[in-house]
């Protein structure tokens, strides 16, 4: 047993802590901190500040653009990151279709794609989801019909996370109906500016707009756009989202948030006094900084290399964390009271004073972090992937 | 960072491991744990022999462990065999021994050939050594011990009492000059009630309260890998008895609300080997008290679900007192009553941690 990171980490933190210092913006800090939302131009313009250093694309090696980290220097970026509230990058290009072109992708694919992804010339969304097709992904049912060296793809995807931003998506279409659903699926690269495409907002429960409906009439693909063979797809899909369980227990970014609304408490007022020494929010901040003390060294136990079930411990923690992550939200939204009420927040809030204004966003992000136990494979998904593993099946 | 245990520690968790499963199978371990002595002195004497008291306590204390990762190593099979050895009393009294230079003392609890324990709490005063009622006065002590653990089997007892300046002090009194009123508690092993009138004493120490806290630390940290292991058996029992247990005409581990349950079990007891990893890693350290309320608390929750869920995804069966499973339950249970409970943990992390000033 050492509960220690090495001098080698240790002076590797003190390098990435010093780039933040240097690099991040205070405005840009600020924007986050406060959960306000964050124009194309904070995200792309981040992502150029990383790339100065090839810290960008995290995952990727280093013939690629990537930094060729270990899990160990992943882990220790990403925590300085979260806690210096830099913004998170976007993880479609970077943590979804990167990896996915570097492991299934052919040479051309990968030469055309992975530089535009690091240069922000591309901005990808991801099209897996449809209405009828979420937790049971497999079902879908948009269809990519061979015609000579084209498909023909029609259809609907659901919940496609900034594509009101995008110009590339990747998605899931059906090229068989034959055996199971798995089987006919396969994994194509569309360029959104090709006609039959139509992108529509969806409004948010808290009144924002992240997520959209894509539709597809008659749109023509070349089959060159697939990644891996026809009907291979699924297996693409599930290295996918495997990447996209890193980092899944946000355990930088909730110390954050914690912090956050520690320092919230010691400035709002409940009965003549900081709420901080209420002692019932004393003690719920208590619990969860409890369960958030034992997640850090769950995570720490997985990333270091537990020899057994490393599946289920990922899963385990995309519950917890984001059980975690919404308390904390809940408890923010909870400290300040009425003041947490007035829409939209950061505009009534913040300018008309009635709450700090790095409170003001407190309700909209907590509706708005419902999603994280939907997400990523439903919370509920998560368990049946442990049960899995639990009894053997 | 490195999370393999140490060979030293392995060989000792598996020879420990063999041991309590030769020696305490359930059904002798359900008897001898509520009868005779509540506990097996031939057992207490395999343990001495296998050196298990010697790695509670450090090398320049004469064991030779005695850090936050030996006693978790240790306690995590007691947990797991559901051994009712007093070793809970001993480990905290051969610290406290150790702390003041007791080492004939030591030698002997380690040897096996003495059992010792420690009496802080009263019927006013559970975990507030500020307000215990028992005073020292002219080598005698005065009071009334509660909820003794290892009481009833020990041959010294250590007692915190009142000193004559008013400081929370140390004394030794033979437990045969003591009076013990001894019984067995409602999850096995024993403990007595000790009462002192004019008993005479030897004084360790007049202000011990430093030393009485790391000896409480380290019966905490303790009782928290005694959890971790027990929760672990208990996970696997019900694991295996939803698989075998048909329903319906099928395996009632088929059902998802069962399974999800299951689930939400095994997270609360990985998080609880991860608290209980760190409060070991913080024991040596200035953090020592933070991360072991914090651990304790988190214990005391992720034991009560555990046992709870248990009892009830196994039915009626887990209701018995002939099933094993229903023993580790109140172990579990039970171990939230010991050395200050959740609700105590957190008002000392509350404390600790004072959010009310900026870190």
């Amino acid at each position: 047993m050492d509960l220690n990171f090495t001098p080698q980490e240790d002076a590797f933190r003190e390098e990435v802590r010093a780039f933040l210092k240097e690099n991040l913006s205070e405005d840009l800090a600020t924007k986050v901190r406060n959960g306000y939302d964050l124009t194309r131009d904070d995200m792309v313009g981040w992502h150029a500040t990383l790339q100065t250093r090839s810290w960008l694309a995290v995952t990727w090696p280093e013939e690629y653009g990537g930094p060729g980290w270990n899990a160990v220097q992943r882990h220790i970026f990403e925590e300085e990151c979260s806690l210096a509230n830099a913004p998170r990058t976007v993880p479609f290009g970077l943590n979804m279709l990167g990896p996915v072109l570097i492991k299934f992708g052919t040479e051309a694919q990968k030469a055309e794609v992975l530089p535009r992804i690091l240069s922000g010339e591309d901005w990808w969304c991801q099209g897996y989801s449809e209405p009828g097709a979420g937790s049971d992904l497999a079902s879908l049912k948009t269809r990519a019909i061979r015609d000579g060296d084209e498909y023909v793809i029609n259809g609907q995807k659901t919940w496609t996370t900034l594509g009101q931003f995008a110009n590339k998506i990747f998605c899931l279409v059906r090229t068989s109906t034959e055996g199971k659903p798995q089987q006919g699926i396969s994994f194509v690269l569309v360029d959104l500016k090709t006609p039959g495409i139509e992108m529509r907002p969806i409004k948010l429960i808290e009144g924002g707009f992240e997520v959209n409906e894509v539709f597809f009439t008659d749109v023509r693909v070349p089959v060159a756009n697939r990644v891996g063979e026809e009907n291979q797809g699924w297996t693409i899909a599930k290295y996918l989202l495997g990447h996209e369980r890193t980092n899944i227990a946000g355990v930088g970014s909730s110390t954050e948030a914690l912090n956050q609304l520690k320092a919230l408490g010691r400035k709002v007022k409940r009965y003549g006094k900081p709420l901080a020494a209420d002692p019932i929010f004393a003690a719920k901040v208590a619990e969860v900084e409890i369960d958030l003390e034992a997640m850090r060294m769950t995570n720490l136990r997985m990333l270091f290399g537990r020899s057994d079930a490393q599946g289920s411990v990922s899963s385990m923690l995309k519950i917890k964390g984001t059980v975690i992550r919404q308390a904390i939200n809940d408890l923010a939204r909870r400290a300040l009271g009425p003041a947490a009420a007035p829409f939209p927040s950061e505009e009534v809030i913040g300018n008309f004073g009635i709450a700090p204004p790095e409170g003001a966003a407190n309700a909209a992000s907590y509706f708005n972090n419902r999603k994280l136990s939907i997400f990523g494979g439903s919370n509920e998904i998560q368990r049946n992937i442990i049960t899995k593993e639990t009894f053997g099946a | 960072m490195d999370f393999t245990p140490t060979d030293d520690r392995r060989m000792i968790a598996d020879s420990l491991r063999r041991f309590l499963a030769d020696t305490y199978p359930a059904e002798h371990r359900n008897k001898i744990a509520y009868e005779g002595e509540f506990h097996d002195p031939n057992g207490w004497a395999g343990l001495a022999e296998l050196g298990i008291p010697g790695a509670l306590v450090s090398e320049e204390d004469g064991g030779f462990g005695g850090a936050g990762f030996d006693m978790t190593t240790v306690f995590e099979e007691i947990g797991r065999a559901l051994c009712p050895e007093p070793l809970l009393g001993n480990l905290m009294a051969l610290r406290l021994y150790a702390a003041f230079g007791k080492s004939e003392r030591v030698e002997a609890l380690i040897a096996g050939s003495e059992r010792a324990a420690f009496a802080f709490d009263e019927t006013d005063a559970f975990g507030d050594l500020s307000e215990i009622a028992t005073r020292a006065k002219d080598g005698k002590l005065t009071g009334r011990k509660t909820v003794v653990y290892g009481g009833n089997s020990a041959d010294h007892i250590l007692v915190a009492a009142k000193s004559g300046s008013g400081t929370i002090g140390l004394y030794e009194v033979k437990a045969s000059d003591a009076e013990v009123l001894a019984y067995p508690m409602i999850d096995g092993g024993g403990a007595a009630e000790i009462i002192l009138d004019s008993t005479p004493a030897d004084c360790l120490a007049e202000d011990a309260l430093d030393a009485i806290e790391a000896a409480l630390d380290a019966g905490r940290l303790a009782l928290c890998a005694e959890a971790v292991g027990a929760m672990d058996v208990l996970k696997d029992m019900t694991r295996d008895y939803l698989m075998q247990r048909q329903q319906f005409g099928r395996p009632i581990a088929m059902f998802q609300a069962l399974q999800h349950r299951l689930v939400d079990f095994s997270i609360e007891i990985e998080q609880a080997r991860s608290i209980v990893i760190h409060a070991a890693g913080k024991f040596e350290t200035g953090e020592r008290a933070l991360a072991v309320a914090k651990a304790k608390n988190l214990i005391g929750r992720a034991g009560k679900l555990v046992a709870e869920e248990a009892v009830q995804m196994h039915g009626g069966i887990g209701m018995t007192w002939e099933y094993a499973g229903s023993h580790y339950a109140k172990r579990l249970i039970m171990i939230d009553h010991q050395l200050g409970d959740t609700e105590d943990q957190l008002h000392k992390v509350i404390a600790l941690t004072d959010i009310t000033r900026a870190a």
